[in-house]
């Protein structure tokens, strides 16, 4: 079986190749469909392969940067992305990920760096999903209540309208955003994008996780645009991170291209997916990922105060990732076959 | 009279405000570790890339930064070739709800 292993040119590590092709596609296609990077699916799948810590990183964001654009370029396609909204936004998000990034080394001179990221990440994870789930559940009653009072049922309804007041700041320059629908000062997509990238840059990950969220109840993108706008964002922020882990000796590209070959038939899948998804659906199965992730990174701080169940935890906190990756991919793979089966059938009946 | 409320946004907003002050102050950390490549058991193309990376990060970096998104590109368009084979259709989407 020595064909199926990979020897790794800077690394230097024997990789079982079939293993980063599946993991590419698992990844692909959730980032293709929620919009993110997924760092903190890859990294510790990378690293179970075989990659050292550094390498996994590197090798991770190297091939985030090419799969995003896969995705963005087929949501482009679908008219899900605002490219003024995404160039307006990479202003905050690369400043704010600099601040980010800076403030960690000063955190590590102070010592306790891993600990107070460790619960800055799992307190944000909490938020955001208190924030998706209060929101489906508002979105829920207004329905009800507009069944029981014969109403139609609103399609552009929301439940969280934060954004609303938001978009009431009236500082100069105003712009109109097309795609997203939206008219707001500028000040609010840079405000947005800024802390967004803070988190990030402190946080030590691409930031899809947070910013598309962040666009969906603050800026008040509709869901797909959210989408579409924010993988935009993490092929342009991405491709910066991988130059400048690469410059650090950080990157196996071998091992990037051959994720990549995954990654495009996930990231079209994906992203074809969100065809077939209504939006608030799309919000469900992102809250479930939140609720993943939270649980992982709990997972990995438990063994700072309880050092003997640390072995346990590790291999909960992987087989959980893998799980969900797993069950999450699966599940918008079956929707996009099922979309796809329908749309070509009633082609079929029309022609 | 600030409320408990409004005094912890204030906190914030000031935090928030000083973060790049605190962020210039820390200045660049970290030690640079130097890594080599093994090219002893390599052949053919992955020799020449270890070598690339041995003898210049800067080349390694650019050629990295033009082959992610070419790389990207062309199996961008080889999956949508495949999948407008299979009848999909990739330029529209129905639903317009939020």
């Amino acid at each position: 079986m020595e064909w199926l292993y990979i020897l790794m040119p800077i690394a230097g590590v024997k990789i079982f190749w079939p293993g980063l092709i599946i993991l590419g596609i698992g990844v692909g296609v959730i980032g293709g469909f929620f919009g993110m990077g997924g760092a903190w699916m890859v990294t510790p799948g990378l690293n179970i392969l075989g990659f050292p810590m550094a390498f996994a990183i590197g090798t991770d964001i190297a091939h985030m940067a090419g799969k995003s654009l896969i995705s963005t370029m087929r949501h482009g396609k679908f008219g899900n992305v605002d490219y003024k909204l995404g160039i307006i936004m990479l202003v905050g998000t690369v400043v704010g990920f600099e601040v980010g990034a800076q403030m960690i080394m000063w955190l590590e001179r102070i010592g306790k760096v891993d600990m107070v990221v460790r619960w800055i990440y799992l307190g944000l994870l909490g938020f955001i999903t208190w924030m998706v789930f209060t929101d489906i559940a508002r979105r829920k009653a207004k329905d009800k209540a507009a069944i029981a009072a014969g109403q139609e049922v609103d399609k552009n309804a929301t439940g969280l309208e934060w954004h609303k007041t938001l978009h009431k700041i009236k500082i100069p320059p105003m712009v109109h955003l097309d795609v997203a629908g939206i008219y707001c000062s500028a000040w609010l997509p840079i405000a947005v994008s800024f802390f967004t990238g803070w988190l990030a840059g402190i946080l030590g990950i691409g930031g899809g996780l947070i910013r598309m969220p962040a666009l969906i109840y603050l800026v008040g993108c509709p869901t797909h645009v959210a989408v579409g706008t924010d993988l935009f964002e993490v092929a342009i922020s991405g491709l910066y991170g991988a130059a400048s882990y690469t410059y650090k000796g950080r990157t196996e590209l071998v091992a990037a291209i051959i994720m990549l070959v995954g990654a495009a038939m996930g990231a079209q899948v994906g992203a074809v997916a969100t065809k077939y998804i209504k939006g608030y659906g799309i919000r469900i199965a992102f809250g479930l990922a939140v609720i993943g992730c939270a649980i992982s990174v709990f997972l990995k701080l438990l063994p700072v105060y309880v050092p003997s169940i640390s072995q346990i935890c590790d291999i909960i906190a992987t087989y959980m990732i893998l799980g969900l990756v797993s069950a999450l991919a699966l599940y918008i793979t079956i929707k996009m076959i099922q979309g796809a089966k329908n749309e070509i059938a009633m082609k079929k009946a029309k022609a | 009279m600030f409320t408990k409320g409004k005094a912890l946004l204030a906190m914030f907003v000031t935090g928030l405000l000083l973060a790049p002050t605190m962020a210039f102050a820390a200045g660049s950390g970290g030690a640079p570790i130097v890594m080599v490549a093994d090219t002893r058991k390599l052949t053919g193309i992955m020799a020449w890339w270890a070598n690339l990376y041995n003898e210049s990060h800067l080349y390694f970096t650019i050629l990295t930064v033009i082959l992610i998104p070419v790389i990207g590109v062309i199996f961008g368009v080889l999956a949508d070739i495949i999948m407008h084979f299979i009848g999909i259709d990739l330029k529209s989407r129905d639903l317009a709800e939020h």
